[in-house]
C-alpha cells in the first residue's frame, strides 16, 4: 500500500497555497468569524470550558443537595430565586440539574469541547494540511454549537425551567409537559439545542473525514498518520452515522410534543383524563437514542485514547507498543459500537433474546479495549519518561479507563444489570470512563498543544497540583458511589431521607461532596494557568516537547495556511523516538531516511528491495568502521 | 521588592472583586427580602460566613503562590550557583505515583471491607444466588486484574521516570505479546460471556412447573405510586383497558371480564415463601422501574406494554431479621427509573411470608369492585350469580353478595 523509500515516488497536488498576504482581517474575521481552524479550534476549546465550568457548578449544587438533604443554603435562593425557595433545592430542580449537567457534560464538552478543539487543531496540522477541506462548513460549525450552547442555557431563564427528564429524556415523561415541568417549554429548548448542536457534529464531522482523506501531505499514507488523527477520524466517522439517528428521533419527539402524533406514546392517563395516543412505544426512543447513545460514548473516549496514544509515546520517548494493533483495536471499537446499544436496556423488557445478544457483543468490545490497555502499559515499559502535566493527565487517563472499563464488564452482564440498572454503580461507571478518563484526555491536550495554540507554556508546577489534586479527587468521588449502587440506592434520586437503608450512606454522600468541591476548587488552578499563560507564559518554543508530529513544524506564530513555504513532505512514522543509532531521541516525520542511515532498520523500508539495498551498502561501508573507531 | 507588590497588588485586586460581588449579591438580596416578605430571613452572617470562606480559599491561592515563587527563587538560586536545575520534578512525580499506588492500594482494601460490609444481604431469591454467584466471580476477576494493571501502571511510572541519563528501548511492536493480550482477555470474556449468558435465560426463560404454578400479581405504576392487584380466587388477573380508567376505577379494570371480579387490592405486596411468582408489570404515564433490590429484581414498566417477571423468593422477612441481625429489616419496592418530582419516593412495603400466613392474609383484602363500580358497569346478568358462588367464604364478599342482589332488583 504505500512506498517508503529514500527517493520520493509520490504524487500528490499541492492544495492551493493560501497564505498570501491578500487577507485583510479584521477583528471580527480574525476572532469572531474566524475560518482559520486554528481559531476555530480555539473557540471549541475556550466555549467548551466555560461550558463545563458551568456544568461542574451544577454538579456542586446537587452535591449539595445529596449531602445536607435537610440543611437550607439562604444563598442559594438569593441567585436561584424560587427553585430554591427557602435556602433549599426543590425536587424538580434537582431533575433539571442532572439533566442539565449530563447533557453539557456529555455533548458540549465531552463532544463538541474535545473533538470540536482538537480534531480541528490537529487534523491539519497533523497530516499537513493548509487548513479544513471546507473553512467556512468549519465556521458554520461553531457558529451552530455556540447557538446550541445559548439555548440549552437560555432554558434556565423561563417561567418552568429547563429540561428535567434525565440527560436521556425518555418519553412520556419527557413528552407530556404535565408528567414534570420542565417537559413544558425547557424540553422544547433541549429538543432545538440538540438538533443545532447535532448540525453543528456533523458539518465538522464530514470536514474531518474529508480533510483526512483528501488532503494529507506528499508521504502521509493513512498508515503513517498518528493515532490522534487514526483516533479523530473514526470518531467523526462515528459521529457522521450516529448522530443523524438522534436527530430522527429528536424530531418524531417534537412531532409528539407538538403536533399530536404518537411515536413514542401509546395507553397513557394522567391522572383520570385519557390521553388520545395509541399506537406508539416509548421503547422506539430508547433504541434511536441508544443507536447514538452508545456510540458516543466511544465519541467520547476513542479522541481521548487518540490523544493519551501520542502524549504517552512523546513523553516515554519511546514509540508507542503496537501501532498497528492501536489501530486495529480503534477500528474494532469503531464497529462494534453500532451494535451493542441494546445494553443500555437490558431491563426495559425488551425481548430477553436480544438481552442475550446485546451481552456478547458488549463483552466483545472489552477486548480491543483490553488490548489498548496493555499497549499503553508496555510503552511505558523501559521509558525515558518525563512527567510534564499532559504525561501525568495521559496516565490518570489510563488508570482511570482500566477502572471504568472493568465495572463496566459488570453492566455489560445483562444478568447483573439487572440489579445493577439504574443505580449508583452505573453513574460511578461512566463518570470513571467519560468523567474522568475523557476528561483528563482532554486536560492532556491542552497541556500539550497549548503552546501550539497560543504560543505560550502553561506553568508545569500549577500543573502538577491540578492533576494530583484532581486525580485523587476524582477517586474519592467516584469510587465510593460503586457501594451505592451495589447496594441498591437508585440514581436520580433527590433525597436519600425517605428510606431507612439509605441513611447509613449519608456520611459517604458528605465525603463524596467535600471530595467534590475540593476538586472542583482545584480546577481554578487549571482555569487560573490557562487564562494567565495565554497572556503571560513563558514564549513557547517551536518544538517544547521535542515531539516528531508534523505541527511542531509550524512556526509558533500562527498564519493562515499554517506553513509559511511548501508544505512538507513525510518520510516515515510519526513514533521513532530513542531510535538506537540516532543521535537525538527523536527523529521528526520530516527526516528522510537517506539523512538517518545510521538508525535505519530493515522494517522501515517495508519490502522496498531498492531502498533496502541502498541500506546495506551504506551499513557495510560504515558499520564497521565506527565499530572500529570505538 | 517586586515579589511583596506582586502580591499586595493582586490582594487589593482580590478585595476589590469581592468587595464589588458582595455588595451587588447584598442588593439582589434585599430586592429578594422585600418580595418576599413572609419570612425574611437575616442574611447578614450568611454573607459574612461566605465571606469568610471566599477570604480562606484566596488566602489559600496566595499561599499557593508564594510556595510557588519560593521554588522558582529555589530553582534560580541553584541555577545561578551552576548546580543541577533545582527539583526534579520527574522524580517527585514518579515517587508521588508510587506513593499514590501504596495509599491506593489501601484504600481499595479499605473500601472492600467497609464499605463492601454495608451492602445488601444475601439474595433473597433463587435466580438472586446465581446472579451473586455471577457477580462474586466477575468481582474476583475485575478486582485481579484492577490490582495488577495499576501496579504496573505506576510502577513503571516510577521506575522509567526520567533520569536525564538513560536512552529509552526501542520496542515498536511485538506479535507474540500482542496475541497474548488478545486471546487472554478474549478467553476471560468468553467464560464470563457463557455464564451471564445463561443465568439470563434461566432468569426469563423458565420452565412451567405444573405442580408449582406462579402467583400471579398484577402491579401498576403511576406517578408515584404502585397499585398491587392481586388475582383473587380464580388466580388469574382480570382484564384492563386504560380507556375505561376514571376516578372510580383508577386501574381502568374491565369488569365485564369475569376474572376481574375477584381480583383484590394489595395495600403492601406480600408473597409466600418458595412459591413462584409472576409480576404482571403495567404503567399508567410514564416509565417507572419495577425494583426489588433484596430480590435482584428489576424490569422497566411501559405503558402501552406490558412486562413479565418471574421468580421465586426463598427468604421470609423474618428469616431475613435473623439474618441481619435487623429486627426492623424490611423488603422494598422502589423506583429506578426517573419519573418526575417524587421519584425518590415511590415505595411499596413488600413481606415474604409463609404460605399459612399468606393465606391467612390474602382473603382479608378489599376485592377492586367496589359498590359504586357495580353502579358504573351495570353488570350483566349472567356474571352475577357466578360471584357469590366463587367467593362465598369472607365477609367481604358476603357483602359483595348482597349488593349484586340489590343490583338486581
Amino acid at each position: 500500500m504505500s512506498t517508503i523509500s529514500l527517493q520520493d515516488t509520490h504524487h500528490h497536488d499541492n492544495h492551493d497555497d493560501h497564505g498570501h498576504g491578500h487577507h485583510h482581517e479584521t477583528f471580527l474575521t480574525k476572532y469572531v468569524f474566524s475560518q482559520d481552524h486554528k481559531m476555530i479550534a480555539k473557540q471549541f476549546l475556550i466555549t467548551g470550558i466555560i461550558m463545563a465550568v458551568i456544568a461542574m457548578g451544577l454538579s456542586i449544587l446537587f452535591r449539595l443537595q445529596l449531602a445536607w438533604p435537610d440543611k437550607s443554603f439562604p444563598l442559594l435562593e438569593s441567585f436561584l430565586g424560587k427553585w430554591a425557595e427557602g435556602g433549599r433545592i426543590k425536587p424538580d430542580f434537582y431533575l433539571a440539574l442532572v439533566t442539565i449537567h449530563g447533557t453539557i457534560m456529555v455533548f458540549f464538552v465531552l463532544t463538541a469541547g474535545l473533538s470540536g478543539t482538537f480534531s480541528n487543531l490537529l487534523i491539519p496540522l497533523q497530516v499537513g494540511a493548509r487548513d479544513m477541506a471546507s473553512p467556512f462548513l468549519n465556521m458554520l460549525s461553531y457558529w451552530f454549537f455556540f447557538s446550541a450552547c445559548v439555548i440549552m442555557m437560555g432554558s434556565f431563564f423561563i417561567q418552568t425551567g429547563p429540561a428535567s427528564a434525565g440527560w436521556t429524556i425518555y418519553p412520556p415523561l419527557s413528552a407530556i409537559p404535565k408528567a414534570i415541568d420542565g417537559s413544558a417549554m425547557g424540553m422544547t429548548m433541549w429538543l432545538i439545542s440538540m438538533v443545532l448542536f447535532v448540525a453543528s457534529s456533523l458539518m465538522g464531522g464530514i470536514n474531518y473525514v474529508t480533510t483526512v482523506l483528501n488532503m494529507r501531505t506528499k508521504g502521509m499514507d493513512l498508515w503513517k498518520m498518528p493515532l490522534t488523527i487514526w483516533a479523530f477520524f473514526l470518531t467523526a466517522i462515528l459521529g457522521i452515522l450516529s448522530f443523524p439517528v438522534l436527530v430522527a428521533g429528536v424530531v418524531l419527539l417534537i412531532f409528539d410534543r407538538s403536533f399530536g402524533t404518537s411515536f413514542y406514546l401509546s395507553d397513557i392517563v394522567m391522572g383520570t383524563q385519557v390521553l388520545p395516543n395509541e399506537g406508539g412505544s416509548p421503547i422506539l426512543w430508547q433504541h434511536l437514542f441508544w443507536f447514538l447513545g452508545h456510540p458516543e460514548v466511544y465519541i467520547v473516549i476513542m479522541p481521548a485514547l487518540g490523544i493519551s496514544s501520542e502524549i504517552i509515546s512523546v513523553n516515554s520517548r519511546k514509540p508507542i507498543f503496537g501501532y498497528h494493533a492501536m489501530i486495529y483495536s480503534l477500528i474494532g471499537i469503531t464497529t462494534l459500537s453500532f451494535i451493542v446499544w441494546g445494553h443500555h436496556m437490558f431491563v426495559t423488557g425488551m425481548n430477553p433474546l436480544l438481552g442475550g445478544v446485546f451481552m456478547i457483543t458488549t463483552l466483545i468490545i472489552a477486548v480491543p479495549s483490553a488490548v489498548k490497555t496493555f499497549n499503553y502499559l508496555a510503552t511505558l515499559w523501559r521509558g525515558n519518561i518525563r512527567f510534564t502535566p499532559a504525561m501525568l493527565f495521559a496516565i490518570g487517563l489510563v488508570s482511570f479507563f482500566i477502572s471504568g472499563g472493568l465495572t463496566g464488564i459488570f453492566l455489560g452482564n445483562a444478568a447483573l444489570d439487572i440489579n445493577l440498572h439504574d443505580t449508583y454503580f452505573v453513574v460511578a461507571h461512566f463518570h470513571l470512563v467519560m468523567g474522568s478518563a475523557a476528561i483528563f484526555g482532554m486536560l492532556a491536550g491542552v497541556y500539550h498543544w497549548f503552546p501550539k495554540m497560543f504560543g505560550r507554556m502553561m506553568n508545569a508546577k500549577l500543573g502538577y497540583l491540578h492533576f494530583w489534586l484532581t486525580f485523587i479527587c476524582a477517586y474519592l468521588v467516584f469510587f465510593p458511589l460503586h457501594f451505592l449502587g451495589l447496594d441498591g440506592v437508585p440514581r436520580r434520586y433527590y433525597a436519600f431521607t425517605e428510606f431507612e437503608f439509605m441513611n447509613k450512606w449519608l456520611t459517604v454522600n458528605v465525603f463524596v461532596t467535600w471530595a467534590a468541591i475540593i476538586a472542583a476548587l482545584a480546577q481554578v488552578a487549571f482555569l487560573f494557568n490557562f487564562f494567565y499563560s495565554i497572556f503571560r507564559g513563558k514564549k513557547a518554543p517551536q518544538n517544547p516537547w521535542e515531539a516528531n508530529t508534523l505541527e511542531w513544524t509550524t512556526p509558533v506564530e500562527h498564519l493562515h495556511g499554517n506553513w509559511p513555504g511548501e508544505i512538507p513532505t513525510v518520510y516515515r512514522w510519526p513514533y521513532d523516538y530513542s531510535k538506537p543509532g540516532a543521535e537525538e531521541d527523536f527523529i521528526p516525520q520530516t527526516v528522510p531516511f537517506s539523512q538517518t542511515m545510521s538508525s535505519n532498520l530493515p522494517h522501515d523500508f517495508e519490502g522496498n528491495t531498492e531502498a533496502e539495498e541502498i541500506q546495506k551498502d551504506w551499513d557495510a561501508k560504515n558499520k564497521p568502521a565506527t565499530e572500529e573507531a570505538e | 521588592m517586586s515579589l511583596k507588590k506582586l502580591i499586595s497588588n493582586k490582594t487589593m485586586a482580590a478585595l476589590a472583586v469581592i468587595l464589588t460581588a458582595f455588595a451587588s449579591t447584598t442588593a439582589f438580596a434585599q430586592a429578594a427580602a422585600a418580595a418576599a416578605t413572609a419570612k425574611p430571613i437575616d442574611m447578614g452572617p450568611i454573607y459574612k460566613s461566605t465571606l469568610f470562606y471566599v477570604l480562606l480559599f484566596l488566602l489559600l491561592c496566595l499561599f499557593i503562590a508564594i510556595v510557588g515563587k519560593a521554588l522558582r527563587v529555589y530553582e534560580l538560586t541553584r541555577e545561578t550557583q551552576g548546580k543541577s536545575e533545582g527539583i526534579n520534578w520527574d522524580t517527585v512525580n514518579g515517587v508521588l505515583f508510587a506513593v499514590f499506588l501504596v495509599v491506593g492500594l489501601y484504600g481499595v482494601y479499605w473500601e472492600y471491607t467497609v464499605h463492601g460490609e454495608m451492602l445488601l444481604p444475601e439474595a433473597a431469591s433463587e435466580h438472586g444466588k446465581k446472579i451473586d454467584e455471577m457477580f462474586n466471580l466477575t468481582l474476583v476477576i475485575t478486582t485481579i486484574v484492577f490490582v495488577l494493571t495499576h501496579i504496573v501502571l505506576f510502577a513503571f511510572a516510577y521506575f522509567y521516570k526520567s533520569t536525564g541519563k538513560r536512552k529509552a528501548y526501542y520496542y515498536p511492536h511485538n506479535n507474540a505479546l500482542e496475541r497474548v493480550w488478545t486471546i487472554i482477555p478474549a478467553l476471560v470474556l468468553t467464560v464470563l460471556v457463557l455464564m451471564g449468558f445463561l443465568t439470563w435465560r434461566s432468569i426469563f426463560y423458565k420452565i412451567e412447573d405444573p405442580k408449582n404454578k406462579p402467583l400471579s400479581i398484577e402491579v401498576t405504576s403511576s406517578q408515584f405510586q404502585w397499585d398491587v392487584r392481586y388475582p383473587g380466587k380464580d388466580g388469574v388477573v382480570g382484564v384492563k383497558n386504560y380507556k375505561k380508567i376514571t376516578a372510580l376505577n383508577a386501574l381502568g379494570i374491565d369488569f365485564n371480564d369475569k376474572n376481574s371480579l375477584d381480583d383484590q387490592v394489595g395495600e403492601e405486596i406480600v408473597l409466600p415463601v418458595n412459591k413462584p411468582v409472576r409480576f404482571i408489570l403495567t404503567s399508567k404515564d410514564v416509565l417507572h422501574s419495577f425494583y426489588m433490590p433484596h430480590f435482584r429484581v428489576q424490569l422497566n414498566t411501559v405503558p402501552g406494554m406490558t412486562s413479565y417477571f418471574e421468580f421465586t423468593p426463598t427468604i421470609t422477612t423474618e428469616e431475613m431479621k435473623v439474618k441481619t441481625n435487623d429486627p426492623s429489616f424490611k423488603y422494598l419496592l422502589l423506583c429506578a427509573k426517573i419519573c418526575g418530582t417524587n421519584h425518590y419516593n415511590m415505595q411499596k412495603p413488600v413481606r415474604v411470608v409463609t404460605q399459612a400466613e399468606y393465606d391467612e392474609w390474602v382473603v382479608k383484602n378489599a376485592t377492586y369492585l367496589t359498590d359504586d363500580l357495580r353502579k358504573v358497569f351495570n353488570l350483566p346478568v349472567p356474571v352475577a350469580p357466578a360471584v357469590p358462588v366463587k367467593a362465598d367464604t369472607t365477609a367481604k364478599d358476603t357483602t359483595a353478595k348482597t349488593n349484586q342482589i340489590a343490583l338486581k332488583k
